[in-house]
């Protein structure tokens, strides 16, 4: 009996490896990239929609014959937000599965943890976090690229439009974290440039219920503005309670505000924020010869109808650097060096959800201030601000 | 002046009183089976977002929302007791303490997938404008978590001391045996410890959410804090867990105000260790009383 089991066994182990073989003769081979995010953990709010995008993408791009015929294999590993996994993920992405470039990771640490590791392996990393030394100094991040918006860039889009409105003196609030604490030290570096005065700078936890004693005394430090940067439920209790305050100054908020649940938290308190937001979340209010506005509608929808929810600007940053890859692969094939040197000098002018990249030698992230416009919210709705 | 330090003062009572719930949270449990139930927190998150499902996703009228959320955090409590704590054969402090982190990690698992990752928010209980005090606002929802928070204390003062079944809870603490062999069903009671202060925390959970939102990873900031409070007034002290957690919450913001707001964690919590090196035993309870316990 035990002797026929095995031959049974052995019998339909050979069948089915005969057909996967027939299988993989059908197919061309697939390009394999790698995807590091942070799907769970505390940065699982970055992670999720970077992770949904990926798999959406890569759908959508084998149903249409995959790239040059060679099937898309984006293999996602959960960092857990944590840089050690983030290193271990990418190691076994590099040397077990035989990635050609890596995309993410989520967080700004995790990133930075993985520029050694992918300058020694000289494959390509597209990363979706936002700090600015992820990609410079450029010289040390040859094979370092990221998708999101400088902090710096929505500080200047914030201080630009301060400076049209003729507010000079502001108070700051930023949470303790590694995303309040870039933000923080972005407003303090560009302030002067614009001819700002910070008159206070308050800061709050991740967890904090009440932040009045804070906007209290930016209140009473003669500012003119408030400017809040965080994510998470903060944002929304900074609104309310500089609501309820009635502080008659106005409200601005980073980038991270763009999310419509926001505006659904803080309800009538939210009316007349300000912040600087990527086109994504105002995709249906852009003109429609602006160029990114075809590819943010089919994004969004799709997404939504996936996913049912809104895919955020942060599955954006995903978007943004399959895309990329993508576009490499079908033009120079799969070859890590090329891939590199087409990203690095042929995305030009290209459309992403994050905004009109233009890389170079000089600048692995391509996108300026003009990748925001500055946002209000009117009755519970954005309303892009001229 | 006045102005800003009223302001400041009214940050502190709305973050205290959260505290002090959490803390009067704490010392039930505690004073009923000596046990430090550090998923505390996590009743307080399941309060605010099962009010959050009975209120607005399910639009129940108000008070059968909260009668949901009471009854249902009540069930949550049993459960965690009768699969948790009642099965053990040598329930060792340590061990039943080890247990509630287990519970408290399991049920923010729980929560994750219930609820997601994003916060909850419903309105406050009553609509309006904050009240204005000599320029300081303080919001109506604050109000209301004050006077429920005292409203609980005095309730649970008369369950205490003024209720067979209330005086059998506290003999369970203090000598399970003893109280075993006076008659009082030991089990019974520390069921209904958990019961109660699953229920407690839901209501702190349920009050808070208004003002400070609620989402599934709020718990182990409230636990600690409701901890620090109940600390400071001596373990087992509802009178002191809520001055406690007042003191603390009104530290916490005249730092932010009168020092720096990148402080304010700090300064509370290094009030709180030299209370604990003058008087380790708490405010509210002298050293005779603190021998008496366990730990």
């Amino acid at each position: 009996m035990k002797k026929a089991g095995a031959v049974f066994v052995l019998i339909v182990l050979g069948l089915a490896s005969v057909f996967l073989f027939l299988q993989n003769a059908e197919a061309k081979e697939p390009y394999k990239i790698g995807a590091v995010f942070a799907v769970t953990g505390p940065a699982s709010f970055l992670g999720e929609p970077e992770k949904n995008t990926a798999l959406m993408l890569q759908e959508q791009i084998n149903k249409a014959g995959g790239i040059n015929g060679h099937p898309l294999e984006i293999i996602i590993e959960d960092t857990k937000s944590d840089e050690t996994q983030a290193v271990l993920s990418a190691k076994k992405l590099l040397e077990n599965d035989k990635v050609l470039a890596i995309i993410g990771p989520s967080t700004t640490g995790e990133s930075m943890a993985l520029v050694p590791i992918m300058n020694n392996a000289k494959t390509p990393l597209i990363s979706c976090a936002a700090g600015a030394p992820i990609t410079m100094p450029v010289k040390e991040r040859y094979w370092i690229f990221k998708t999101p918006q400088y902090d710096t860039s929505a500080v200047e889009a914030i201080y630009g439009y301060m400076k049209k409105q003729g507010i000079s003196k502001v108070g700051i609030i930023t949470i303790s974290t590694g995303f309040g604490d870039a933000g923080r030290k972005a407003l303090h570096d560009m302030a002067p440039k614009y001819g700002i005065t910070i008159t206070a700078d308050e800061k709050y936890g991740p967890k904090d219920s009440d932040m009045t004693t804070q906007l209290t005394k930016i209140k009473a430090s003669g500012a003119r503005a408030v400017i809040n940067w965080s994510v998470g439920p903060g944002q929304v209790i900074v609104t309310k309670n500089w609501s309820a305050l009635k502080m008659g100054i106005p409200l601005y908020q980073s980038h991270g505000w763009g999310s419509k649940k926001n505006i659904e938290l803080a309800g009538k308190a939210a009316e007349g924020v300000i912040a600087p937001l990527g086109r994504l979340v105002v995709w249906d209010k852009l003109p429609d010869k602006h160029p990114q506005k075809a590819l943010l509608k089919k994004y969004t929808q799709d997404y939504e109808a996936k996913y049912k929810g809104e895919p955020g600007t942060f599955g954006g940053h995903a978007y943004d650097s399959i895309m990329m890859i993508v576009e490499a692969l079908k033009k120079v094939g799969p070859d890590k060096k090329k891939i590199r040197d087409y990203i690095e000098t042929k995305i030009k002018k290209w459309p992403g959800t994050g905004g009109i990249f233009n890389m170079s030698p000089e600048d692995h992230c391509g996108l300026d201030k003009t990748a925001f416009e500055m946002v209000v919210v009117k009755n519970g709705d954005w309303e892009i601000l001229k | 002046m006045l102005t800003v330090f009223l302001q400041f003062l009214f940050s502190g009572l709305t973050i205290g009183a959260v505290y002090a719930l959490v803390g009067i949270g704490f010392n039930i449990i505690y004073n009923s089976t000596s046990i430090i139930n550090l998923a505390q927190g996590e009743f307080v998150v399941i309060g605010g977002l099962l009010m959050w499902f009975f209120s607005e996703s399910l639009k129940l009228p108000f008070f059968a929302a909260v009668l949901c959320t009471l009854i249902s955090s009540g069930l949550v409590g049993l459960l965690i007791e009768r699969l948790t704590i009642k099965p053990l054969k040598n329930p060792d402090l340590l061990l039943m303490i080890m247990i509630t982190i287990s519970v408290s990690i399991v049920l923010r698992g729980v929560l994750m997938f219930l609820f997601g990752k994003e916060p909850y928010v419903y309105p406050p209980f009553t609509e309006g404008e904050p009240i204005n005090i000599y320029g300081a606002i303080i919001q109506q929802q604050t109000l209301w978590v004050i006077s429920i928070t005292l409203f609980c204390i005095i309730l649970l003062f008369l369950f205490f001391k003024r209720t067979i079944t209330g005086k059998a809870m506290l003999a369970c603490a203090v000598n399970p045996t003893a109280a075993k062999l006076a008659g009082v069903n030991v089990s019974k009671m520390v069921m209904l410890s958990f019961i109660l202060s699953a229920i407690v925390g839901a209501i702190g959970g349920m009050t808070i959410t208004p003002i400070s939102l609620m989402e599934y990873d709020k718990g182990p900031m409230l636990s600690v804090k409701g901890f620090c409070a109940a600390i400071m007034g001596g373990l087992g002290s509802n009178r002191g867990a809520v001055i406690g957690g007042f003191i603390i919450g009104i530290l916490e913001s005249m730092t932010a105000g009168y020092v720096h707001s990148g402080l304010k964690d700090a300064v509370a919590l290094v009030i709180l260790l030299l209370i604990l090196f003058f008087k380790p035993s708490g405010i509210f309870i002298t050293k005779s009383m603190s021998q008496l316990r366990k730990f």
